[in-house]
């Protein structure tokens, strides 16, 4: 089946995949917004446990989605693997220890002796929160800003500043989408603890900081957005043998224009992320803004990345050598390897369904003190 | 460019990469082996009814989360060190390496994580059926995760499945088959995840003497033991078994290896086994006391046999047909420098030298005589071929001494739990309780013998450690080596000091 598929529509397919996967994981980031709001919306102690088992039943999805998502970029486009993550190494550094510190601080937090106590396990939390998500937002913002590296025609690349990837991350546009990926994840995290914490005082509290937030993010992702639209954008030629690289103005503007399909998700999603904020506003029992929210984020950052790759456009620009630029097709793995992965994805909706199971077979009711305190198991 | 490497960013690349391998060590095989015991106990509890089989399976479902966190924790690092660190390595090899990396997030990770959080919490939430199919789905899917990556180090090892294509520069997967089911990656599998059932049931083995010790738990400490006692019988069996499979597929594959964990540096027929003796980098182990013939029948199954010595290796066996390392070192020089022609002669286009070096490189005679030795061509002396010879010798020698130790603990359990003696000696459950530590000193020791015996190489004969490298600066790589350190061995600290709690909290009510 995929055998018979052209290189191109192979890494078309991938660089899909892996725009889904990178979609699902800002969606899921909401765990990491929620973790810079235990304190602002969580006022005693009974709140602030209410808070971090809520976000701790599924940090690990998101947890789990990262490392999905580089280890598919790591088989799809090995090229950006090791060019981004053995250059701007300061920057995936960071992003790594404050994953690390996640993953332990939710079983650690509320256990007797956890040797640093439980405020600290509630700092590091905060720390992922923060840096996790304004982090990886910059660093998807490299994909339109390009990055300082060269790549050796033996596809060896090296990074041609010694600040590894502290450059892009001061970069105003990316740090602007790295801004607005922060206040999206707090306005999902609020979205979520609407739907799923029983608790008047956090509805209550939740709902003041979702305006708050929802205000701050339309603001910094517009902003974003409108920069992106108008900025110069990196294209490659799809039909010479070299694949020269060129500025072109307007180019991400002439992308969505040129995929309508693109730009249908993108303002779909737009919509709906704006339906699911105003509708939990003004409906007072209205729970689900979570759902609308989060299917939007998913197609509009999808969208994003499509424009980002497709239309012989270099989704990881070199603004040392703009030659150098990565694009799916001079970045990607062997036509043996993509098929034989295509063939693994197409478990991905097996492994979509068995999660949707379980989400629903834990989330059937709302979380309340009173269940939290029959569980054997508590965070 | 890979001329200019800083020595020393190596070293510390592969410290750092030492360092985050070994804690992930700590914790994995406990999960791996303690998500199957939770899965029996939590089968016989369904199967009875019994409550206090729920009451032992609660209670070891604790440590596992706690141990599983940090297990996690120390695990993305691992995967994303492979592009900060060894960056030349993820072009080179990624159309392979990452394949297995990629399944491993969608099958088995997924698996792990959703059924993770239905196992913990799902108590009252589904039925008792569906609990147990849960987890028993994390047992297989923690399980699962440790074959992918154990694929993708095996490869490492004996990379086979692939070819090289000049125009990318990197080596690519021509059979996911050959990948999957070579005898390196098979035998990897089962004897490291064996290798952490049995950590398991020792770890099971040594709390619920602690118990008896305090003459607290009686029942369940038995209980336990029994189930530990019974899994820790079979699987260290089979952890002896699937060694002697690896150690003869590593004399085949990896001879320098082999050579070096036995510190043989002249090769012999009827080579005897060292088991005790003080070996040196570059002379015959002395004060050597060994069983002779042993060594050559057991990796030959014929105690004649001629076995391969690292002075073999370094300088050839013009009888039995070895080339000398300086020999291959010229060839792999060659054959770099085809490559680099080939590429000169792209820019250049000059298609009738490009055309006839692109040849080459589909050629057999040029790929089993010159490609086949292409990573030598990074390499000067043929010394740096040889691993630390006394670290790895001596690593093996304590992993396969616990091994055996393990097989002893277990039948002598097992034997106490049938005849209802365990309270009866108190100094064979202190010998339970301290050999808590051993497991986790055999694992450490046999992933020195796989990764520091295989040096110089990140892939076997293909790319040394040093050409795989990240090009940055070794400062970089010392500062974050040293969070990581730091890093660690808090949440170390922290672990040890929680899971001592919960265990002298003991089991709770249900």
């Amino acid at each position: 089946m995929f055998e018979s598929l052209s290189q191109l529509a192979l890494q078309q397919y991938w660089w899909v995949i892996v725009s889904l996967l990178g979609s699902i994981l800002v969606f899921l980031m909401f765990v990491q917004g929620g973790q810079t709001l235990i304190y602002a919306v969580g006022k005693t102690e009974e709140e602030r446990s209410l808070i971090v088992n809520s976000l701790g039943r599924k940090w690990e999805f998101t947890f789990t989605t990262l490392v999905t998502f580089g280890g598919a970029f790591f088989a799809s486009f090995p090229l950006f693997y090791s060019t981004s993550f053995g250059g701007a190494y300061w920057v995936w550094m960071l992003i790594l220890i404050c994953f690390v510190l996640q993953a332990v601080s939710y079983e650690f937090r509320s256990r007797p002796n956890n040797f640093l106590g439980q405020r600290i396990y509630e700092y590091f939390l905060l720390f992922n929160g923060i840096v996790g998500t304004v982090l990886v937002g910059t660093a998807v913002g490299t994909f339109f800003n390009g990055a300082v590296f060269s790549v050796s025609d033996m596809n060896l690349s090296r990074w041609e500043t010694p600040y590894h990837g502290l450059e892009a991350a001061l970069n105003p546009h990316n740090l602007l989408l790295g801004i607005s990926v922060f206040l999206l994840a707090r306005v999902l995290a609020l979205l979520y603890f609407l739907n799923n914490i029983d608790n008047e005082q956090i509805a209550t509290r939740s709902k003041i900081r979702l305006l708050r937030n929802a205000v701050a993010f339309v603001v910094c992702f517009v902003t974003f957005l409108v920069w992106l639209l108008i900025k110069d954008g990196f294209n490659y030629d799809p039909v010479t043998v070299t694949k020269t690289v060129n500025l072109e103005p307007y180019k991400y503007l002439h992308n969505l224009l040129a995929m309508p399909v693109v730009l249908v998700m993108l303002l779909a999603g737009i919509v709906l992320v704006l339906f699911g904020i105003i509708r939990s506003l003004i409906g007072s029992r209205f729970t689900r803004g979570i759902w609308y929210a989060g299917f939007g984020t998913v197609l509009a950052v999808l969208s994003l990345f499509l424009v980002a790759g497709f239309h012989h456009t270099c989704y990881y620009p070199s603004i040392y050598n703009i030659q150098d630029s990565l694009t799916i097709e001079n970045s990607s793995s062997s036509h043996y390897t993509l098929t034989a992965m295509s063939y693994v994805s197409l478990f991905v909706p097996f492994v979509i369904a068995y999660i949707a199971w379980a989400w629903r077979a834990m989330n059937k009711k709302q979380i309340t003190t009173e269940e939290l305190n029959e569980e054997s198991h508590k965070y | 460019m890979i001329e200019n490497i800083d020595l020393s960013l190596v070293d510390w690349s592969r410290a750092q990469f030492a360092l985050t391998a070994a804690y992930h060590w700590i914790f994995v095989p406990l999960t791996l082996g303690l998500s199957f015991m939770l899965a029996f106990m939590e089968t016989i509890y369904v199967k009875t009814g019994n409550p206090e089989w729920k009451r032992i399976t609660k209670f070891w479902m604790i440590l596992f989360g706690i141990n599983f966190a940090i297990g996690v924790a120390t695990g993305i690092i691992l995967e994303f060190e492979f592009g900060t660190n060894w960056s030349n390595y993820s072009w080179f090899v990624g159309d392979i390496f990452g394949a297995p990396l990629a399944i491993e997030g969608i099958f088995a990770f997924f698996m792990e994580s959703t059924f993770i959080a239905i196992m913990f919490f799902g108590w009252n939430k589904i039925s008792r059926k569906t609990h147990l199919i849960s987890t028993w789905l994390v047992a297989f899917g923690a399980n699962l995760s440790a074959l992918w990556i154990l694929v993708a180090n095996a490869w490492m090892q004996y990379p086979a499945g692939m070819h090289f294509n000049p125009d990318t520069a990197r080596n690519e997967m021509i059979n996911f088959w050959d990948v999957l089911f070579s005898p390196m990656a098979i035998h990897k599998f089962l004897h490291t995840i064996t290798s952490g059932f049995v950590l398991a049931a020792v770890f099971v083995i040594g709390v619920s003497a602690w118990f008896l010790l305090k003459k607290r738990e009686q029942a369940f400490s038995r209980r336990s033991m029994a189930v530990a006692a019974v899994f820790g019988l079979l699987t260290s069996i089979f952890l002896v078994v699937t060694g002697d499979f690896s150690s003869r597929t590593i004399a085949k594959y990896q001879p320098m290896k082999f050579a070096a964990t036995e510190a043989l540096h002249t090769g012999t027929s009827g080579a005897g086994w060292t088991v005790f003796g003080i070996p040196s980098q570059t002379e015959e182990t002395s004060m050597k006391i060994e069983i002779p013939g042993l060594l050559s029948f057991m990796t030959y199954y014929d105690c004649d046999a001629y076995v391969v010595g690292i002075n073999d290796l370094l300088e050839g066996n013009a009888a039995r047909g070895m080339m000398s390392a300086a020999e291959k070192i010229e060839r792999g020089k060659e054959a770099r420098q085809v490559l680099k022609d080939y590429k000169a002669a792209k820019k250049n286009n000059d298609e009738a030298v490009e055309k006839r070096l692109r040849a080459k490189f589909d050629d057999p005679v040029f790929q089993e005589e010159y490609f086949k030795y292409f990573g030598y061509g990074f390499l000067n002396n043929p010394q740096s071929l040889v691993p630390n010879v006394p670290l790895t010798f001596w690593s093996f020698r304590v992993m396969v001494g616990l091994g055996f130790y393990f097989v002893v603990l277990f039948a002598v359990v097992l034997w106490l739990v049938l005849k209802d003696r365990l309270g009866k000696r108190r100094w064979l459950l202190w010998l339970m309780l301290l050999s808590i530590p051993l497991p986790y000193l055999a694992g450490q020791a046999g992933w020195i013998v796989a990764e520091v015996g295989r040096q110089p190489w990140a892939i076997q004969d293909y790319l040394p450690t040093a050409a795989a490298v990240s090009q940055i600066d070794a400062g970089a790589v010392q500062i974050t080596f040293w969070l990581f350190a730091a890093i660690f061995t808090t949440l170390l600290i922290a672990e040890i000091s929680i899971m001592v709690r919960q265990i002298k909290q003991g089991p709770k009510e249900v």
